[in-house]
């Protein structure tokens, strides 16, 4: 199979659905003649005009806004805001309308809005370039979360989200747009709301997405060696979460760690480690452990960040401890 | 001019309904609060007169005039206010959350300025599917200090979108004076920063707001971009249920009280005969007529069930798209 890099997969997404429907358009800050901060649409200006890769003032509140109100008129808008912490300044047009309007107002408003956003650190971009605050959203009922981590999710998973009529917030990882995958040449789509088991394992649950999926893997080949079986979940959408997937995997391993990117408090592993308790306690040989960025903004240096940020060496060590309960 | 009796049927009919809903508010039957339109009926009355049935239009908290003044049916409206099954939003919404795309009304907000931009996107979305509708969108003079009100307006005149943007100059952001909030006289003015072009209109004669809006809804749909309307007027009551009026005069409110659209409306049909007084009284009962039999229907009209408030937060999957 032929490989393509996560943007890649990402931009194909757009261009094929921007060729299949063309109420699809594309709204955001220099993402015309720049292809966007970090070049996910490259070229494709050239190839949609100027209509339909609409280059927008620096004003997210109003970029979310305007792509709503174009959703609810019959429009398809695929948003992106730069970084995922500018995500802030739409928050109101995010959770007070695009969220909520559906569920007010019934069948005669839907709203196909994917508002896709770079999130993640690692890249020394500092305090309000480097978080990850999906969290927040899965608090918000009526909104759809997505974080892939492979090219072929990217592809697949935004498709869906393009063509799906609810909101649907697109979280892309910055380390994860060079990586490369295997993608197919022919069509397909990846439903929204399905986990994927990277790697079968009988010991323990590794429950992860995004970016830490491939920190994950690499810890369950160590652990391999050492003879500790690692399942590894892939969430790939957190809302709507597949917590089934989930417990049917900690009821065979009865051991679960839950690694993210985002602030440990109130974090998505609080969520998923309580609705694991919630439906598969008495299955529990050991307290689940949590791995995320510690409980401070995002520092600058490389040297704050990493150790803010969580390493493989934190989900190895959170692995063999669930693994030393008895 | 017998579309001035058109008007003052609609105005009579707003007025009517919200001091009913003030009554019902008091009474209990309408929990929560509400925020009254009352004294802002030619704004909404003659606006929605230059509309037709398909151009949009986004509203704000004080919202039931201008959904009356789009052709709303006053019955569900009142239903949506008791929350009852009936209403617009079956009892989701509530007053400040209602919408009837079916007749271009894309919805009152809670949010102050909040549909703004939902407003421009609407625009945006009918200049590129090319139907030559008309967005209206009404806010009040608290929303021209938010955010999004500039932000919507840049990319309005950036894009030349059609869209008329109405202000209704009320005086009062709940209770602080326009003067303290805004360093200018005409709230027009913002407009000018946008290179957008703009009017001050007398919110309290439904004919020159009429004629003003007509003028910019014409030129939006011709495609000459977007308009700012100011319409200064006067909300008779109190912000919401709660307000005591401590930061406005009762001589202010007397001196509004004497410019009451409706009156001024009366005077002109009585004075050039266009209306008789029992063609006034007729338009008067069929007025309160219709207001109570809105009352009844929501009283009549049953409380969802309690497992309604968990059904329709998506859109089902494979649904497609609103044609």
């Amino acid at each position: 199979m032929r490989e393509l890099t996560y943007w890649q997969g990402v931009q194909e997404a757009l261009t094929e659905e921007m060729a299949r429907d063309e109420m699809v358009f594309l709204l955001g800050e220099d993402i015309g003649v720049y292809g966007g901060a970090f070049g996910v649409t490259r070229g494709m200006l050239e190839r949609f005009g100027s209509e339909r890769v609409r280059n927008t003032p620096v004003s997210e509140a109003a970029i979310v806004g305007v792509a709503l109100g174009a959703a609810v008129t019959g429009m398809r808008p695929v948003v992106e805001i730069m970084f995922m912490d500018f995500i802030t300044l739409a928050m109101d047009q995010l959770v007070n309308h695009a969220a909520k309007m559906h569920y007010i107002f019934g069948d005669q408003a839907q709203v196909p809005l994917v508002v896709r956003t770079p999130a993640g650190g690692w890249r020394s971009y500092g305090p309000s370039h480097s978080q990850s605050w999906e969290a927040w959203f899965l608090h918000t009922p009526g909104l759809k979360v997505v974080a892939p981590a492979t090219p072929y999710d990217a592809k697949g998973l935004l498709k869906t989200a393009i063509r799906d009529d609810n909101p649907v917030l697109f979280v892309e990882h910055k380390l994860l747009y060079a990586t490369k995958g295997p993608v197919p040449q022919e069509e397909y789509t990846v439903p929204l709301g399905q986990a994927h088991i990277k790697r079968a394992g009988r010991d323990v649950t590794l429950v992860t997405y995004s970016y830490l999926t491939l920190m994950a893997l690499e810890v369950a080949q160590e652990l391999e060696k050492e003879n500790i079986g690692v399942e590894v979940i892939d969430l790939r959408s957190l809302s709507p979460l597949d917590i089934n997937q989930v417990v049917a995997s900690v009821k065979k391993t009865g051991r679960v760690v839950i690694a993210e990117e985002g602030h440990k408090t109130g974090g998505v592993g609080a969520e998923v480690g309580m609705q694991i308790q919630e439906r598969a306690y008495e299955y529990l040989d050991a307290p689940i452990q949590r791995v995320a960025a510690k409980d401070v903004p995002i520092p600058f240096s490389y040297q704050l960040e990493k150790h803010i940020l969580p390493s493989k060496e934190d989900i190895y060590r959170a692995v063999t401890q669930v693994m030393a309960q008895i | 001019m017998p579309e001035l009796v058109d008007y003052l049927r609609t105005m009579l009919l707003i007025r009517r309904f919200e001091e009913r809903v003030d009554k019902l508010v008091a009474q209990g039957f309408i929990k929560g609060t509400s925020h009254l339109y009352a004294g802002q009926e030619a704004v909404a009355t003659g606006t929605c007169s230059v509309l037709s049935r398909e151009d949009y239009i986004t509203s704000t908290h004080r919202g039931h005039g201008h959904f009356i003044a789009k052709g709303g049916d006053v019955k569900r409206i009142m239903a949506e206010l008791f929350g009852k099954i009936d209403g617009y939003c079956q009892g989701k919404g509530g007053t400040q959350h209602m919408a009837d795309f079916s007749i271009g009304h894309l919805g009152s907000n809670g949010i102050t300025g909040g549909g703004i931009p939902l407003a421009t996107g609407a625009a945006l979305s009918i200049k590129m599917r090319h139907t030559h509708q008309v967005v209206v969108c009404f806010f009040g003079d608290g929303a021209v200090n938010q955010g999004v009100f500039h932000e919507s307006l840049n990319m309005a005149a950036l894009w030349q979108l059609p869209i008329v943007y109405l202000c209704e100059n009320n005086l009062y952001a709940m209770s602080t004076p326009v003067w303290e909030a805004v360093p200018l006289r005409d709230l027009a003015l913002r407009a000018a920063a946008y290179n957008m072009p703009h009017a001050t209109v007398d919110g309290n004669d439904v004919v020159a707001v009429r004629e003003v809006v007509g003028e910019a809804v014409d030129r939006a749909r011709a495609g000459h971009g977007p308009f700012f309307v100011e319409a200064k007027t006067y909300r008779f009551f109190g912000h919401s249920r709660s307000d005591q009026r401590l930061y406005r005069s009762r001589e202010e409110e007397a001196q509004w009280q004497a410019k009451d659209p409706i009156l001024r409306l009366q005077g002109t049909l009585l004075e050039t005969g266009l209306l008789s007084p029992e063609g006034l009284s007729a338009l008067e009962d069929e007025a309160m007529r219709e207001v109570e039999g809105a009352v009844e229907f929501a009283h009549s009209s049953p409380l969802p069930s309690p497992e309604a408030g968990m059904e329709g937060l998506y859109v089902p999957e494979g649904r497609g798209v609103l044609a």
